[in-house]
């Protein structure tokens, strides 16, 4: 759903609007009948339109359409691309058990390894990074060159969903290639915010998801190096170059597709006005809030951080009651923080970048996108005072109690 | 009103929630989230502390078109609720957590967060009625259906407390309300009620208590101080306990035996016939008044356990001690357990019982 006017919605690190041309590409291919895998015209014609979004898809992310393998979405595609490469390696070198990765991974990254570790006799081993949220690329290096042929996969996020900080991504790359060992980047984040070039990031796997640049939930891509062996995870018909089974999703493709090609074609201009939107919103928060801290990396570029998001603690307050006041008023951002419906943990992301439990209670995320407006920034920043003023407050009964 | 409605996933909060709403307040759905691991599914009578209970009143605020979050409160539940219960039973004596719960999370923690956040007043689906006196005093009464009750639970409240609480049900009977929920399209409306102590997941509280504390050997002995057998602890007994003492030998007299006393520093659980449990004297601790405190001998009445009967009884107050004369006498009773003064249908005020008198055996 379009967020209405009387939303003003900060999060779109979450999930962001679709574009019209992707809702549009979608509803005109739910009407049309066809499998993509069926010989008659009807599945030819499904199958042209899946082929040309691979083909769209693939030149837009500097990957060969070959490479692009569709599946759900990104939690599928992080889970195919570890344990895929973990297992296919491991029936070959029994000796690679080692899988290193950067202890800010999504859940999505960071529980497939966990399961690898609990189940397979996989041993992870997680790097630090600093307080900005980036990886220490020594500390990387240490840990693959004490015993490089233990290695199966090297694996690390592009760019940090609560912080936005962009991870150096060709150091990585260049201290696993040294050794022959397969590095995959969850990219979900920072598609459609930074130029991704998977040719020429040397990299050997990358995900992405069409519902965070526009697109709808449900479709994603592992971009995977045509040489690369991976064991897929679900076995069926092999629709999608054997790695996936599961008939394939026309309708979703096509407006995967779509979303992609608006939204990387517009990358340049959304782009500098999100950072723009960004700072005014920064900005506005630290002269509302003197002592608000505003995390991360601060220099804005692709080498640093995503323009669109924004994470900020504030002292002596709850996240999740401000979380709560903003919403009151129709003003939409996340705590971050993962929480089942029970009780919310801080954020691992965070504690990993040396940030203390009450810090780590005490952030919100605001993420920017395609939609948001400088009237949406003014929002927040009109309802700051008093939202914070409160949520001290609370904080304040709280630890007397 | 800005109003939190405590919704724990039961069918009596979320019609608490609902009548808030008809009231014309301004309705925001919070479940307390209590446990620090909390389990998927609910099991056994607790209705509370599961995911699929946070699930279940997510979904009555969806009915009720209102707001809805998730409140960690599971640190201040492990300090002041879970923690108290060990240590009391630690100390011999026999704790209510739902009343400490009461106390100390629901209408202090989760109050004092809403009345900053900007809210007037928290909604809960206890049973039990509020009036305000032409003193401005604030009464709390008997709910209307006796068996639901709770106003022993709540008789710890402060004023300031009650001033600030809301408690839709207390004009209604448990039947009224599932037919209500179910009516309002809410459904958890035949969810069964909860009773056991939600933080103990089977229910077994010695058997919990036990891996909690380790054993801690002690014996049973009679009134004359025979050892009859060796224990692993003195936390799995409760006073006017008779079932599971497997005692082996019979008594003299053939009747069965009863726990009358727990010695907490040496573990010794002495039994002995019914007769021996029966109290007609307490003496109570720690009073809090529903408005102030008596100050001549107060014909009354009294409740010393959740669901338990009424006494009639004679009330004075010395200082900080509430003097308890029982004309009905009493059996079971422990420290530890709360005493509700009642006028009539009124609370006048609650204590902690600290020490019991036996009727003299004649």
């Amino acid at each position: 759903m379009t967020p209405t006017s009387r939303t003003a919605y900060l999060d779109h690190a979450a999930t962001t609007p679709m574009v019209p041309e992707a809702i549009a590409a979608m509803a005109e291919q739910l009407a049309v009948t066809g499998n993509a895998s069926s010989l008659h015209s009807s599945g030819r014609a499904a199958r042209r339109t899946v082929e040309e979004a691979r083909e769209l898809i693939a030149e837009r992310f500097g990957a060969r359409p070959s490479e692009v393998v569709f599946c759900s979405g990104g939690t599928e595609a992080n889970n195919l691309a570890i344990k895929g490469m973990y297992w296919s390696r491991l029936a070959q070198q029994p000796a690679r058990r080692r899988i290193v990765f950067s202890s800010i991974e999504h859940h999505a990254l960071l529980d497939p390894v966990t399961w690898l570790a609990q189940h397979e006799g996989a041993e992870v081993e997680m790097t630090p990074v600093d307080k900005q949220g980036r990886i220490v690329v020594d500390d990387l290096r240490a840990a693959v060159e004490r015993d490089p042929s233990s290695v199966s996969a090297v694996t690390t996020m592009w760019a940090n969903n609560e912080m936005g900080t962009i991870q150096p991504i060709s150091d990585v790359v260049a201290i696993a290639r040294a050794h022959d060992i397969p590095v995959h980047s969850d990219a979900v984040q920072a598609a459609g915010y930074v130029p991704l070039d998977f040719a020429a990031s040397g990299l050997d796997a990358m995900t992405v998801t069409a519902h965070k640049l526009g697109g709808p939930v449900g479709v994603g891509a592992l971009v995977i190096a045509r040489e690369l062996e991976a064991t897929p995870l679900l076995h069926g018909g092999g629709q999608e170059r054997d790695l996936r089974s599961g008939t394939v999703s026309t309708a979703l493709i096509a407006a995967f597709a779509a979303a992609v090609d608006v939204t990387i074609g517009h990358q340049r201009e959304t782009v500098a006005r999100i950072e723009g939107l960004r700072r005014r919103l920064v900005e506005g928060i630290v002269a509302a809030v003197p002592d608000a801290i505003v995390n991360g990396d601060p220099e804005p570029g692709s080498d640093h951080r995503l323009p669109n998001i924004a994470h900020v603690t504030f002292p002596g307050c709850e996240g999740d009651a401000m979380l709560m006041l903003f919403d009151a008023q129709g003003i939409e951002c996340s705590t971050g923080s993962a929480c089942a419906a029970g009780v919310p943990q801080p954020s691992h992301v965070l504690l990993a970048m040396g940030y203390d439990d009450v810090a780590a209670r005490g952030s919100l995320r605001f993420s920017l996108g395609h939609t948001s407006t400088e009237a949406d920034v003014d929002r927040v920043l009109a309802a700051l005072p008093a939202v914070h003023q409160r949520a001290r407050r609370a904080s304040l009964v709280r630890s007397g109690s | 009103m800005r109003v939190v409605a405590a919704m724990s996933g039961g069918v009596d909060s979320a019609v608490a929630a609902a009548r808030a709403v008809d009231a014309g307040h301004d309705v925001t759905g919070v479940h307390l989230a209590l446990s620090r691991n909390p389990r998927s599914y609910r099991s056994g009578a607790r209705g509370c502390c599961s995911i699929e209970d946070a699930g279940d009143a997510r979904r009555a605020a969806d009915a009720l078109g209102i707001p809805f979050y998730v409140w960690d409160m599971s640190e201040e539940f492990a300090d002041h609720v879970v923690d108290d219960f060990i240590a009391e039973y630690t100390a011999g004596r026999t704790p209510n957590p739902c009343l400490r719960c009461n106390e100390k999370i629901k209408f202090a923690a989760v109050l004092d967060r809403a009345l900053a956040l900007g809210f007037d007043a928290v909604a809960t689906g206890h049973y039990a009625q509020l009036e305000t006196a032409p003193d401005g005093t604030i009464e709390m009464h008997r709910a209307i259906d006796h068996g639901k009750d709770q106003s022993y639970v709540l008789g710890v409240l402060t004023q300031q407390q009650l001033a600030h609480s809301l408690f839709p049900l207390g004009d209604t009977t448990k039947d009224v309300v599932r037919v209500e929920a179910a009516a309002r399209g809410i459904q958890v409306a035949q969810k069964p009620d909860s009773h056991d102590i939600c933080f103990i997941p089977d229910g077994d509280n010695a058997g919990w208590l036990g891996e909690k504390l380790g054993p801690k050997p002690g014996t049973v002995v009679d009134e004359h101080g025979a050892v009859l057998r060796e224990h692993d602890g003195a936390y799995a007994f409760t006073i006017g306990q008779r079932r599971g003492l497997r005692l082996g030998v019979p008594a003299d007299d053939g009747k069965p035996r009863f726990v009358l006393d727990i010695e907490p520093v040496s573990g010794t659980v002495t039994v002995g016939p019914r007769e021996a449990l029966l109290v007609d004297a307490l003496e109570c601790i720690k009073p809090l008044w529903c408005g102030t405190a008596p100050t001549e001998t107060l014909d009354c009445t009294v409740q010393l356990r959740a669901h338990g009967d009424e006494h009639r009884a004679r009330v004075s107050v010395t200082g900080e001690v509430v003097h308890v004369e029982l004309i009905d006498p009493a059996s079971g009773i422990a420290p530890g357990q709360a005493c509700v003064i009642y006028d009539g249908t009124r609370v006048v005020g609650s204590a902690t019982i600290s020490a019991t008198s036996r009727v003299a055996v004649s």
